[in-house]
This record gives C-alpha cells, sequence and structure tokens, in this order.
C-alpha cells in the first residue's frame, strides 16, 4: 500500500497555522506595540485563507489518510468562520487601543482560534475532530480572560475554561464508547458499520452518541448546557464576547451538523430525540431567560442560547433541507450578530464604555443612524418579515414541517413571539423613551463598516436571496451521499 | 402604459419615496417641511398609478389580472407573484386612497420626528398594497407581517399616554396569531407543493387536516379583524394611536383579516369552513350585539368609534361565512365602507384633538354652534355608520342581512339588532359632543374647519355618498371574482357531501 501525503486539501489550513506562527516571531521581536500590524496581517491572513477555501474548488478531497475532508459543506462553514473572525478583529483592535488593553497576543489568538475551528468542521473523524476543537478551545480560554486586570473576565476565563474541559471530558467518553463498539473512530467506517445493522444499534453507541451530543451541546451553548454562556458574555471583554457569538458558534453547530448526519446517519431516529429536547430547552431559556436581563451583552447571551436552539431545529429534521436551512440561518445570523457586537461597541459614554440597556434610552433621539440600524437588527433577529432574520427561521421551520416535527415547530414559533417581547423591548428603549446623555462621538469606522455591512444583508437578503440560498443548498447537499 | 408593471409599480413606489425622504438633511424644519411634502406627492402619484389598474382591470373577468411574476427562492415554488381580482382591487385602491389623506391630516398633528413619521406611513403603504396583490403564499405573509413594524413604531413614538403597553399588545397579539398561520402555510405548501395562491385554492386539502389549517388561520385573522374575544388590543391600539395611524388601522388593516378569510379559509379549505360556520356565527353575533352595548357606555371618542369598528367587523364576518353572494359582495361592501367612515370619524375626532388635545366626550357639548361646517360632515359620516339608505353604510348592511336572512333566520334577527344598537350609540354621541349648550370656555373659541382639513374630508364625504347612492360603480367588478368563489366552494361542498354520502 502506497501512503500519500495528500497534504493539498489542507493548504488553507497549513498556511493559516504557517502565518500564525511567523506572526507570533514578529510579534516578539518587534519593538514598540506591534498589535496593529499584526491583526492587519491577520486579517490579510484570513482573507487569503478565505481565497485558498474558494481556489480549493467544490469537489470532495480528503486528506491525512482520510482524517480530514474538504468539501464544500466545510468550505461554506469555513468561508463563515473567517468573516467572522475578520470582522471581530477588525472591530476589536480600536476598541482595546481605546480600552488602552491592546496586547499583540490577541488577533494571533484569534487567529489560531479559528484554525482549529477550521480543523474541526474538516473533521472526518473523532481524533481531527478533537484536535480542532481543542485547539480552538484553548485560545478562546485565553481570550476570555484577556483583560486580565479585570476580576470579571479573570472569572469568565476560569468558568468558561472549567466547564469547556467537563465538555471535553463528556465528549472523549462518549468517543471512547463509540470506538469500542464499533471498532473505529473514521466517521466513514461508523456510517458503514451501521450501514448493515439490523434491529436496534447497541446501547453502548447510543450512550456514546449521547455524551457526544452532550459535549458538543456545551460548544454550541444549547440549553442546558448553556450555563456558563450569560457569565463568560458578560464577563468577557466585548471584543472577545463578539467573536464568541459567531466564530466559536458556527463551527460547533457546523460540526454537530457533519457529526450528526454523516457518520450516524442511519440512526437518525435515536439522535433526534436528544437534538429535539436540546432545540426545544434552548428556545425556552433563550426565550423567557432573557425577558428580565438589564445588560445587553447578557441579553445578547440568551439571545444566541435562543438562536442556538432554533439552528438545531433544522439539524432535528435531518434532512438536505434542514441542513440547507442551518447553514442559511447561520450566515445571516453572522451578520446580524457582528452588525449588533458593532452598536454595543460603540456603546462609550465620557469615554467608558457602558453595557446597559437603559443606557440606550433616546437613542433615536441622539444618534438616529445607530439607532435605524438598532432597531433593523432588532426586528431581525425577532424574526420580524421582510427582514433576512426571518427568512432564517423560516428555513429551519420548513424543514421541521417537512420532516413531519409539527409539535416542534408550534413550540419553536411561540417561544420567538416570547423573544419578540425582548428584542422589542431594545428599540422601544431607544425610540419611545426620552434620551439620557449621548454616545461619545465619532464611532471609528471599523464599527460603522460592520453595521452598515451587517444592515444591508439584513434589508437585502429578501431581494436577493438566490445566491445564498443556492449556495447554501449545494454545500448542505455535500453531507447527503446519494444527493 | 399598457406593459408597465403596474402591481409591483403601485406596492414600492411608497418605499422609494421612503429611501428618498430618508436622504433629505439640514435644519429640523427645513426637513419636516421637505418630507411632508415629499411624502404626500408619493401617496399621490400612489393613487394616480393606482387608478391605471382600476382602468386596465377587466371587470368580467373573475381570475387574477395583471399577474407579474419572477423567480425568487430557488429550490422552493417561492415565488414573487403579484396579481390582482375584483375582491383586492378595491382594498389597494382604499390603502392608497387612504394614505395621501392620513399624511394630509398630519401637516398641523405632528411635530416631533416628522421625517421618521413619513417613512413609517410610506412603508406601511408598501406593506398593505403588496399584501392585497401578493399571489404567493409567501409573499402574502411577509406583506401581512411586515405590517407591524411601522405600525409599531408609529403607536409607540407619536402615540398618547400608554402608547408603550398599546404598542406591544398590538404587535405580540398579531404576531402569536400570525405565527400559528406561518405553520399552517408551510404544512399546506408540503401537501399541494406550491404556494401559488391560486393553484392552492384549486388543490383539496384532505378534511381532517383542514380543520387544523383553518384554526391556525382563524388565530391569525381572527385577531387582525378582530373578532371578538380577541378584540381588546384594538380599542387600546385606536386610542393611543395617533390620529392618522388610527384611521389606517381602520381603514386597511382591519380589513386584513376579513380578506385572509376570503382569500385563504374559504377556497382552500371549504370544508373545514362549513364546519366551522356556526362558531363564526356565534362570536360575530356577540360582536355585534356585545360591543355595540360596550360602545354605548364610553367616555373616550376615539374608544366609542373603535368598538362600533369591532361591530362593523361582526357583519363582514357572518357576511362572508353566509357564502351567499349577497352575504359576500355585502361584506366587501360593508369593508370598503367601514374603511372610508371609520377613517373619516377617526380624521374627525383628531380634528377636535389638535385643537383641545382631549376626546373625553364630556369636555365637548354644543360644537354644531361654533363648528357648522365641521358637525355637517361630522353628521355625514355618523349617519354612514349607522348605515342609513344614501349613505354607504346601508348598502353593506342590507345586503350582508339579506345574505344571512337566506342561510339563518336567527342569526339575521340578532343582527338587525345591532343596527338598532349602532344607531343609539352613534346618535347618543353626537348629541353629547355636538347639541345642547356651549358650557365649557374654552370651546367658545374653537375656529372651523381649516380649508386643508376640508380638503381632507371633501373626498370621503363624496365617497361616502357615491358608494350608497350607486353602489353598483363597486359592485360591478366584484360580481365576477365572488360568483366564481362560491361557484368552487359549492363545487367542494357538493364533494364533500357526494363523498360522506359514499362512505356511509
Amino acid at each position: 500500500m502506497t501512503v500519500t501525503l495528500d497534504i493539498l486539501p489542507v493548504l488553507p489550513e497549513l498556511f493559516v497555522a504557517l502565518c500564525g506562527l511567523i506572526l507570533v516571531l514578529i510579534g516578539v521581536f518587534r519593538s514598540g506595540d506591534p498589535t496593529r500590524p499584526i491583526a492587519t496581517l491577520s486579517i490579510m491572513t484570513m482573507v487569503t485563507a478565505m481565497l485558498l477555501v474558494w481556489a480549493l474548488g467544490p469537489d470532495r478531497q480528503t486528506g491525512f489518510g482520510g482524517l480530514f475532508v474538504a468539501d464544500r459543506f466545510a468550505a461554506f462553514a469555513k468561508q463563515l468562520i473567517l468573516l467572522g473572525s475578520i470582522l471581530s478583529t477588525a472591530l476589536a483592535i480600536p476598541f482595546l487601543e481605546r480600552e488602552k488593553t491592546t496586547r499583540f497576543e490577541y488577533p494571533v489568538l484569534v487567529l489560531f482560534a479559528t484554525l482549529g475551528m477550521m480543523v474541526m468542521v474538516s473533521a472526518n473523524d473523532f481524533m481531527s475532530l478533537y484536535m480542532g476543537l481543542e485547539l480552538s478551545s484553548l485560545p478562546l480560554y485565553v481570550l476570555a480572560a484577556f483583560h486580565r486586570d479585570s476580576p470579571r473576565a479573570a472569572e469568565a476565563g476560569v468558568k468558561y475554561f472549567v466547564l469547556g474541559a467537563l465538555a471535553s471530558g463528556l465528549l472523549l467518553y462518549g468517543i471512547s464508547l463509540l470506538y469500542g463498539f464499533s471498532g473505529t473512530t473514521s466517521f466513514l467506517g461508523l456510517a458503514r458499520s451501521f450501514e448493515d445493522l439490523s434491529g436496534p444499534p447497541a446501547v453502548g453507541i447510543v450512550v456514546g452518541l449521547v455524551f457526544v451530543v452532550a459535549g458538543l451541546a456545551f460548544k454550541v451553548s444549547a440549553a442546558p448546557f448553556h450555563m456558563w454562556t450569560p457569565d463568560v458574555y458578560e464577563g468577557a471583554p466585548t471584543p472577545v464576547t463578539a467573536f464568541f457569538s459567531v466564530a466559536p458558534k458556527i463551527a460547533a453547530l457546523c460540526l454537530l451538523t457533519r457529526v450528526m448526519v454523516e457518520p450516524f446517519a442511519a440512526m437518525t431516529d435515536q439522535w433526534r430525540q436528544v437534538v429535539v429536547a436540546l432545540a426545544v430547552i434552548s428556545m425556552l431559556v433563550g426565550a423567557f431567560a432573557a425577558l428580565t436581563q438589564s445588560n445587553i451583552k447578557r441579553l445578547m447571551a440568551y439571545s444566541s442560547i435562543g438562536h442556538a436552539g432554533y439552528i438545531l431545529v433544522g439539524l432535528a429534521a435531518g434532512s438536505v433541507l434542514g441542513v440547507q436551512a442551518i447553514l442559511i440561518y447561520l450566515t445571516i445570523y453572522l451578520f446580524m450578530n457582528i452588525a449588533v457586537f458593532a452598536v454595543i461597541l460603540s456603546m462609550r459614554r465620557m469615554g467608558r464604555h457602558v453595557e446597559g440597556i437603559a443606557d440606550l434610552a433616546g437613542l433615536s433621539k441622539t444618534n438616529p443612524a445607530m439607532a435605524f440600524v438598532m432597531a433593523v437588527l432588532m426586528f431581525s433577529m425577532a424574526g420580524i418579515p421582510p427582514l433576512a432574520g426571518f427568512w432564517g427561521k423560516f428555513y429551519v421551520f420548513m424543514a421541521a414541517i417537512e420532516a413531519g416535527l409539527y409539535p416542534l415547530a408550534v413550540v419553536g414559533l411561540v417561544t420567538s413571539v416570547v423573544a419578540a417581547y425582548y428584542y422589542l423591548r431594545i428599540v422601544k428603549v431607544m425610540y419611545f423613551d426620552e434620551p439620557v446623555e449621548s454616545f461619545d462621538h465619532p464611532i471609528g469606522s471599523a464599527p460603522v463598516v460592520a453595521m452598515s455591512v451587517g444592515t444591508m444583508v439584513v434589508l437585502g437578503f429578501t431581494f436577493l436571496p438566490a445566491p445564498l440560498v443556492t449556495g447554501a443548498k449545494a454545500a448542505a447537499a455535500a453531507l447527503f451521499p446519494t444527493g | 402604459m399598457t406593459d408597465w408593471p403596474l402591481l409591483t409599480l403601485t406596492t414600492f413606489l411608497p418605499l422609494l419615496g421612503a429611501l428618498f425622504i430618508l436622504t433629505i438633511r439640514g435644519e429640523t424644519e427645513v426637513v419636516a417641511r421637505n418630507a411632508r411634502n415629499v411624502a404626500l406627492l408619493t401617496a399621490l402619484a400612489t393613487f394616480v398609478v393606482s387608478l391605471f389598474i382600476l382602468g386596465r382591470f377587466d371587470a368580467a373577468s373573475p381570475d387574477f389580472q395583471l399577474k407579474e411574476t419572477a423567480a425568487w427562492f430557488p429550490g422552493t415554488t417561492i415565488a414573487y407573484s403579484l396579481g390582482i381580482d375584483g375582491v383586492s382591487l378595491w382594498f389597494v385602491l382604499l390603502s392608497t386612497f387612504l394614505t395621501p389623506l392620513c399624511i394630509l391630516s398630519t401637516y398641523r398633528a405632528v411635530h416631533e420626528r416628522v421625517k421618521e413619521y413619513m417613512v413609517c406611513f410610506l412603508v406601511l403603504e408598501t406593506m398593505m398594497v403588496g399584501m392585497f396583490c401578493a399571489l404567493d403564499l409567501v409573499l402574502f405573509y411577509l406583506f401581512f407581517e411586515g405590517v407591524l413594524i411601522p405600525m409599531f413604531i408609529i403607536i409607540g413614538v407619536w402615540g398618547g399616554q400608554r402608547r408603550v403597553y398599546a404598542a406591544f399588545k398590538f404587535f405580540l397579539y398579531t404576531l402569536l396569531g400570525s405565527v400559528l398561520m406561518l405553520v399552517a402555510m408551510l404544512v399546506m405548501y408540503f401537501e399541494a407543493q406550491t404556494t401559488d395562491i391560486p393553484s392552492l385554492m384549486a388543490h383539496s386539502f384532505p378534511i381532517e387536516m383542514q380543520k387544523w389549517l383553518w384554526m391556525a388561520f382563524f388565530a391569525s385573522f381572527a385577531v387582525k379583524v378582530p373578532m371578538w374575544p380577541v378584540h381588546t388590543w384594538l380599542p387600546d391600539a385606536h386610542v393611543e394611536a395617533p390620529t392618522a395611524g388610527s384611521v389606517i388601522l381602520a381603514g386597511v388593516l382591519l380589513k386584513m383579516g376579513a380578506y385572509g378569510f376570503l382569500r385563504f379559509s374559504l377556497p382552500m379549505l371549504p370544508d373545514a369552513s362549513v364546519f366551522f360556520t356556526p362558531l363564526i356565527q356565534v362570536l360575530s353575533v356577540v360582536a355585534v350585539i356585545y360591543t355595540s352595548l360596550v360602545a354605548l357606555v364610553q367616555e373616550d371618542i376615539k374608544k366609542l368609534i373603535a368598538y362600533s369598528s369591532v361591530a362593523h367587523m361582526g357583519y363582514v364576518t357572518l357576511g362572508l361565512f353566509a357564502m351567499t353572494p349577497q352575504g359576500v359582495e355585502g361584506a366587501l361592501i360593508q369593508m370598503l365602507s367601514h374603511g372610508v367612515v371609520a377613517a373619516a370619524l377617526f380624521l374627525g375626532v383628531g380634528v377636535i384633538y389638535d385643537r383641545l388635545h382631549t376626546r373625553e366626550i364630556a369636555r365637548f357639548g354644543g360644537l354644531a354652534t361654533r363648528m357648522p361646517l365641521y358637525a355637517a360632515f361630522f353628521m355625514l359620516f355618523t349617519l354612514a355608520s349607522i348605515g342609513l339608505p344614501g349613505t354607504s353604510g346601508f348598502v353593506g348592511e342590507f345586503l350582508v342581512l339579506i345574505g344571512v336572512f337566506q342561510v339563518d333566520r336567527l342569526v339575521a334577527v340578532l343582527t338587525a339588532t345591532g343596527v338598532i344598537l349602532g344607531a343609539a350609540y352613534m346618535l347618543y354621541l353626537y348629541r353629547r359632543v355636538f347639541f345642547g349648550r356651549l358650557v365649557h370656555e374654552d370651546l367658545k373659541m374653537l375656529p372651523d374647519l381649516s380649508a386643508r382639513e376640508i380638503l381632507v374630508f371633501l373626498p370621503l364625504a363624496v365617497l361616502v355618498i357615491w358608494m350608497g347612492v350607486h353602489p353598483a360603480t363597486f359592485l360591478d367588478p366584484m360580481h365576477a371574482s365572488v360568483a366564481k368563489l362560491i361557484d368552487n366552494f359549492e363545487l367542494a361542498k357538493a364533494a364533500q357531501a357526494g363523498l360522506a354520502a359514499a362512505t356511509r
């Protein structure tokens, strides 16, 4: 047997890894504060990586002896992850400079976390899955505590680390059970071993599967494994929260999707119950727990739990349409969330960052453009047509109905009405309440760009949905062997 | 302009105007003036364009006309598809007719954030017109729900004391109903494999499924109509909304629910509609009698008219579910009439509210001596609301009663008592506001209608009398569409009866 070192599919990842190492060296040996040039270089690295991913083409290729796979689904997910990382790095640097907490490690850590996420979505084996997951998690733990003089950030970092380690443990335990009962860790091998399965699968497989789902549910912050989310979102520096809310979330959800749909396609009935339960609890927690929040970052944490729930509805469908819905939802979610965090990062008064929802009072008078952007985003998050957020929900519920999951769809839509209340509350505070002092001007170019891009996507998607819808469909079909 | 996409133009012209207004910069006063003028011009242009629709409409054809279709969501049947028939034609015109009047009426009433106000109204107009033109399930839902955003802002920003409560109640009530409808729409899509409304009308759904679908649609439309007992958001929303908001709310938004029944429930789910007709009848009769009694004891003029709206919409649902030509056409005329009359009454309340900033009935009295012109206009609209022969209200109520009488006499008799109660509360209101002695000092200085206000009322008055004296203008384009609707309904009913007989 000849072993070929097929590294071509891994080219984007290798490039990012190499650039990351070079950036560390530049950071160490350069005098002065190298944060800004390193951030710029890191953004350029990620832009190049996006091009490389695109250049690899749509065909399915495997690397490292089948441990790694590059297909349309992975490419789609990687573009989203890279976009999220690029935008959040661009948003972070001016903020960190104003807070005087710049360190060159910040963009490098983001870069390495991104690398881990790229590996995650390309994993074709539980070994590479775990490696990617840890490669992304370790920088994230550091990032959560990046503002090291702040006790809250330190607490957030420790909390995230302890719970994250627990989740990794659960995941590993599940993987070991799966390996023990099936004799393989390869996704392909697992899928094959279930193909000629007559009767119910072994108990060990089911238990292992549940552990794997639970471990990954931590990473996607699906309830009831969401406990860390509000604390970490609130405690971590705001640019880190912005990053957390998009890239790692997208990576973990895409990973979960691949794990459920590829190796366990034959066991859809088994994992569907678990995913439905996660989705329902997440949607309920996301809707009800957010009602009383007064800190906007905490609110966004619960909002992201709710969104994870809606995305899991798409996964529960377990069909091409369901995966397509997940990708559409994630894309729209990425743009909405980055723009919302661009607004939150611009909430500065007297040179200090403020995070209260009440601080937004009367924004429509003091800064009409920002209030308009935020209102559009909030209506979109609530899923009110004709804004893009509606289509994300529309597609996941369409997939659920197609799969015959009527009660799930009804529960999901009713919780979306509850969730609409707290999104509307922000609109109310901005538009109906009397203004407090205005925010500091100017807000800088990066947030303005992020806000404009996000708002354009949210407003424009309805008029031009075809590119995203067809792209997501092609990517989703890559996970299903027969098409 | 024979092959212009007239419906798209009518739908999106207001949106273009709104985008243009957003670009206006400068001093507050200048911006306000320009925003008002641009909004008025846009709305008038839209109305003119919509008149071309009327010109090109072929009244003899029962089919959807002026169709426009474009691909929208690949991989699904969801398409951008517009078209109108004899039913939706008049609602499009009603929307484009009322919007310029609303904008004109706010020239004095709104001083703060005029630019945003005008943007909201134009966006609202786009949503309303689009909803009545939509021939695709999802497109319909898009516009149906999209209305909530501008309306929420209008009530919440420019409303009265309890505006926040009213805005939230309006939004969440309607949203809750609508999401259930969304589930039903998705189920229909997978059952029929299409989202095209004409094709869905031709598809026959299994009877058990029909019942579930019907209830989901009912949840949405009953809130929008609104039917008793889910009408409670309406008085709150009306009282708190600014005048023009109330006008659009009563004039057009209330018609969306009844339009939904006519477009979805009756033609697509005929068997379930037959099954649930008693429910509709009971709720409608309760609405007619109960809300009329409630209207009698109101202290706030707007609230009184809001309750009268619920009662009037009770006739509409009764007429629709009678499913006789007179009943359906009567319901349609009643909707149009109510759209004009309720709009006029709310504008009338706006006139004195702008002058005195109160709507409490007890604060008025004897206005007829100070404001004779205003009193005359208000009298006309009061009588139209009561349904006096020669006004638009009479035609609608009379046709509905004929239609209902053929189906169920008891219901017709009970409904007719609503007409008497309607006369009671409206005339009682009129007596308290306009007649009697002028006791309140501040009323003695009130000026009568200004030229601008006359300009607002005159078209409404002309329309009220036109519809009352020569309703054929409005009924003729409806006949073909309504006849087709009823034929199909009867066919489906007969098929179901045949099926039931065969399986027995």
